[in-house]
């Protein structure tokens, strides 16, 4: 029982009450979890009490909306009210919220049980679950090997089935890329799309919030609750709201799929795959042409750039006066915070800072931030005319398999690489979509599709047609035991 | 004193805006409150909060904009200036860096009978810090200071002048000409003492006739006027002395002291000139259209020099009443009301700023929080200008019209000053002695025209003799007829 | 362009890292790999090429001016590391 609709018709004819439910959900998390690490905190008591509410609903005759009494985990850089929010990072130590982001609020209107605060990269700096202070996070599919990052912990707690659903966010592709080497689906959507009121900032014209579930379908409903304007947000595009969920019909014929080359390089493993679902896509209809984003080899520089300087002022904040914690052993106010900085900071967090710092700072403006401001242009130009042409773009999610714990850890360069095939995407603030698309050496290999701005109907639909005629979600790792 | 020198001096002017919430969220702007209670996790920079500008902000910026003659550019957007404080919440201040709301623009004052126009570099709108409580006598000696955010958020204007003004006195008259300014298009309070305008001064000194200017200090904290004209006129003394003696001026950032009347040196700090600005990601620029400015333009009250044009020239008043009338907002507006019913400007200003201004002082009162209207001011005139009154007992009726909030023409008749002409007052009186009568009415009624004439006595000597016989005559004949 | 351990000092500084002398060392090499490995862009041509700080085309998101409720005092100073009555507590400022 792992897919929103059977959970909404089970709840609905009594078959299972919500707190039971939610009772086996966090039975299974408790035992799964402390060996995949994907939690930081887990919240019980909360789960139980939103389980209750649903409950009095259905008791009371009352026809349940989709997510009621859905088990759900919340990346911890998501504010939640009163439940301990970190970001992976020791500075946010006991830090609890006093206000819901607006994707929770709504999230919480719909009937959504909390079951904790997903495990991520510190700041949502990492591409493989390794940088939080909170633990590493293990691939459900092979414990000795990365989940990818930075919703490392979203991503793994969906693949384990230990939730029905998870929120990430996607700052260079820390909803997508996790979601491809966990083998889940994972969203991106539209810069704009989701509002990111209540989501720490790590670089605020890149970071957006998504869904993360084991279907197309269970992803598009998510998605349709959380998105839409907010006057919170003033990068929230103020639209009519969409339904993504009624747009799954399936039906792809004479679609124009564009294949960028310059994604198509790595693991043959991996572009065997992607090969293979490319036929999958012709065979329904599909007309499949390879394409150029000729400017992609810009890309990693500029988003580290900007990122980082955006993540050097967003983070600014944490100096140990207001909230989180302080090093208490300083007199001066300086010293106080520069000591905070220093000691609560894990070491990617603080190179990154120093990037930022440097990028930003008086005489080195011109030559890397207003530089990679304007790649980006350039970046968004290689799409405008890609896109004039086709409908989506398909690439893989890494130019890698899941990795092994450790492996790139110790080498920033190689890590950075491996995020190729999803940083663009960030800089030009398109959506993209993630969906497992088959197996390699027992691991998943995950696809990504592209679109254009507010394109999320489109690509849903044309993963689901893709899932539709595939059976790749319906595995499930060994360590899982929800159904 | 000036050995030859002469000093160049910029001011940088901090308006707090007239709004009823902060720039970026929904708190209350105002002033006091228990500390950190007009915050919300968006003034408090909580970890995920966003900013949505407020749109009378902007407005404002405009109505500056355009009353201090600049342009305003149909684009403009926010960055961030970073640097840390313990009165920040963010660790940088969202503020305005490339593209402010405004560029270009300039002030005309007049020190010592002749005018001088001061260029306005720019004007951007940012946030206010919180404010440091600290626990010793001075920042030094405490062991710790404590934080109220209750500031923090409160939209400001930054006001920043070209360097043409050479003196302190010309400073002084800078900022009061932009605080009347400021308050005729009603964006700010502009009260010193609430510290909802503030300055810097940028100073340097440079031998007369030199075409380059000296090396700068900028001296923070002055905000009242004297403490302003005390620390550019200490600099620059200070400044010529130290060149004088051979030494060179540090380009750095002072502190007015004003119980010692002295400039301090503040700790240098070694990034404090580098902010990193970029670009706000969190705000979408702001674009104006033509039309947009255009309607706040015409939404612009009469600025004080134009009004001060018309009072000379229409008015026929003298520079010095001209200059009396326009030193406030209240008073000019009231002047105007005064004026529609009132034709003798001169008379209005003898009036307002002669008895009528002393007795305000001495009711502890002003021209706002006068209870005299305009419509009591112009009675009171047009009494004297009917010659119901004279001059001499005008000056009894304004302390009463003060006092007691009465118009000046139940004054004149509750005192007795002049005879009834009120017929709703008579009306009762007439009626009566219709009542009493029956015989000369019945008379008057057949034809006897001259039996009126007893009847009109009947109501004089009812009114004690005050009635106005041929208001009497009149309102007789209209009951008879 | 390559950094020196006074220009990972400096930028420490701007950034207020108190780097141990270890991190300092480190930073020096780290961030000169990445600001090598940042040094392709220079090999795109940007001449005349307008920066895109946002990608959403949207202009004028104002708030009418309209107060609402602020929040509670304790509720903020809930998370507060140090307090004294209803301010938040700092080590002096020097």
């Amino acid at each position: 029982m792992s897919k929103i609709r059977e959970i909404n018709t089970k709840l609905n004819s009594k078959e299972i009450s919500a707190v039971e439910l939610t009772t086996i959900y966090l039975d299974n998390l408790e035992k799964t979890s402390s060996i995949i690490g994907s939690y930081i905190s887990t919240t019980k008591k909360e789960a139980l009490a939103k389980a209750k509410m649903v409950d009095a609903q259905i008791a009371k005759g009352e026809e349940i909306g989709l997510l009621a009494g859905v088990p759900m985990g919340i990346k911890d850089n998501i504010s939640t009210t009163g439940i301990e929010t970190t970001c992976g990072s020791k500075i946010l130590a006991g830090y609890k919220p006093i206000y819901n982001a607006t994707v929770v609020e709504r999230l919480y209107a719909a009937g959504g049980i909390i079951l904790g605060k997903c495990n991520m990269d510190e700041f949502a700096m990492g591409s493989s679950n390794e940088n939080s202070a909170y633990g590493i996070v293990k691939n459900p599919w092979d414990l000795t090997r990365v989940p990818g990052g930075s919703s490392g912990g979203s991503a793994a707690t969906v693949a384990a089935r230990e939730v029905v659903f998870s929120l990430g966010s996607d700052t260079g592709g820390s909803i997508r890329q996790p979601a491809g080497f966990c083998g889940v689906v994972g969203m991106k959507p539209t810069y704009g799309r989701v509002s990111r009121y209540g989501l720490i900032a790590y670089a605020s014209s890149l970071d957006q919030i998504g869904p993360m579930a084991n279907s197309v379908e269970d992803c598009a409903i998510v998605h349709d609750i959380i998105s839409g304007y907010d006057r919170l947000d003033s990068t929230s595009a103020n639209m009519k709201a969409t339904s993504t969920l009624a747009a799954l019909t399936k039906d792809i014929k004479g679609l124009k799929i564009g294949i960028p080359k310059e994604y198509f390089q790595g693991d043959e493993k991996v572009l065997a795959t992607i090969r293979k679902a490319l036929a999958k896509y012709e065979e329904l209809g599909a007309i499949v042409e390879e394409t150029s984003l000729p400017n992609t080899e810009y890309a990693l520089a500029a988003y580290y750039i900007i990122a980082s300087a955006e993540a050097s002022s967003n983070l600014a904040r944490f100096d140990g006066v207001r909230y989180g914690a302080r090093d208490g052993s300083k007199k001066d106010v300086t010293e106080m915070m520069s000591g905070t900085r220093d000691k609560f900071f894990g070491q990617e967090v603080k190179k990154r800072i120093m990037i930022g710092t440097y990028a930003l700072s008086s005489g080195y403006y011109d030559a890397y931030y207003l530089k990679a401001l304007k790649a980006r242009t350039i970046l968004k130009r290689d799409f405008d005319q890609a896109f004039a042409k086709y409908d989506v773009l398909i690439t893989p999610i890494a130019p890698t398999l899941p990795f092994k714990l450790g492996e790139n850890i110790k080498d920033s360069i190689t890590m950075y690489l491996g995020d190729i095939c999803t940083v663009t995407i960030n800089l030009v603030g398109i959506p993209g979509i993630t969906i497992p698309c088959g197996f390699a050496d027992g691991l998943p290999v995950g696809m990504q599709i592209l679109g254009k701005p507010f394109s999320e109907e489109l690509l849903f639909n044309v993963a689901h047609s893709f899932e539709q005629n595939t059976n790749y979600n319906s595995f499930k790792p060994e360590v899982a035991i929800n159904e | 004193m000036n050995k030859g020198y002469e000093a160049v001096i910029g001011l940088e002017v901090h308006v707090e805006l007239k709004t009823k919430t902060k720039i970026f969220c929904s708190c209350t702007t105002e002033f006091g409150g228990s500390p950190n209670t007009h915050v919300c996790p968006v003034c408090l920079g909580l970890p995920g909060v966003l900013p949505v500008i407020n749109e009378k902000v902007v407005e404002f910026g405009v109505r500056t904009g355009l009353a201090l003659n600049a342009k305003v550019p149909n684009y403009s957007k926010f960055d961030r200036k970073n640097y840390y404080y313990p009165d920040l919440t963010k660790n940088f201040q969202t503020s305005q860096f490339d593209l402010p709301i405004c560029e270009h623009g300039f002030l005309d004052i007049e020190v010592d009978g002749i005018v001088k126009r001061i260029g306005i570099t720019r004007a951007h709108m940012e946030e206010d810090a919180g404010k440091l409580v600290h626990s010793g006598k001075t920042i030094s000696s405490s062991y710790s200071s404590n934080v109220d955010y209750n500031r923090v958020g409160v939209p400001l204007l930054e006001i920043v002048s070209d360097p043409d003004l050479r003196s302190s006195e010309e400073a002084k008259e800078y900022v009061d000409s932009l605080r009347r300014i400021l308050t005729y298009i009603d964006i700010s309070d502009c009260k010193m003492e609430e510290g909802s305008i503030r300055a810097d001064a940028n100073v340097s000194v440079r031998k007369i006739g030199a075409s380059e200017f000296g090396i700068r200090t900028e001296t923070k904290n002055l905000n009242s006027l004297k403490a302003l004209q005390k620390a550019i006129e200490y600099e620059i003394e200070r400044q010529i002395e130290v060149l004088e003696d051979g030494g060179v001026i540090e380009q750095e950032t002072r502190t007015w002291d004003d119980e010692q009347g002295i400039t301090l040196a503040m700790r240098s700090k070694a990034d404090a000139h580098d902010y990193r600005y970029f670009p706000e990601p969190d705000l979408p620029p702001i674009i104006l259209s033509d039309e947009y400015i255009e309607e706040v333009r015409a939404s612009l009250p009469e600025l004080p020099e134009s009004r001060k044009k018309r009072l000379i020239e229409a008015d026929g008043l003298s520079d010095y009443d001209a200059n009396l009338i326009i030193a406030d907002r209240h008073l000019a507006d009231y002047y105007d009301q005064v004026r529609k019913e009132i034709s003798d400007g001169k008379l209005i200003v003898n009036y307002l700023m002669g008895d009528y201004y002393r007795e305000l002082g001495e009711a502890g009162l002003s021209f706002v929080t006068s209870p005299v209207k305009p419509e009591a001011f112009i009675e009171l005139l047009q009494l004297i200008l009917d010659k119901t009154i004279s001059g001499k007992i005008a000056k009894e009726i304004i302390p009463i019209m003060i006092k007691e909030v009465k118009s000046p023409k139940s004054i004149v008749e509750e005192k007795g000053l002049v005879q009834i002409s009120d017929s709703s007052e008579l009306e009762g009186m007439i009626l009566e002695v219709i009542s009493n009568n029956p015989k000369a009415v019945e008379d008057y009624r057949a034809g006897k025209g001259n039996s009126i004439g007893f009847l009109v006595g009947q109501v004089m000597k009812a009114s004690k003799g005050k009635a106005n016989p041929a208001l009497v005559n009149e309102l007789l004949k209209k009951h008879l007829c | 362009m390559s950094i020196t351990k006074d220009n990972v000092l400096h930028v420490a500084g701007l950034a207020r890292l108190d780097l141990s002398q270890e991190e300092v060392a480190r930073y020096e090499v780290e961030l000169n790999d990445v600001l090598e490995f940042m040094e392709k862009l220079n090999e795109l041509d940007t001449q005349g090429v307008e920066p895109t700080t946002h990608v959403l085309d949207i202009s004028n998101v104002f708030r009418q001016d309209i107060v609402e409720a602020s929040s509670d005092v304790e509720e903020i100073l809930a998370n507060a590391p140090d307090r004294e009555d209803d301010y938040f507590k700092v080590p002096s400022i020097l």
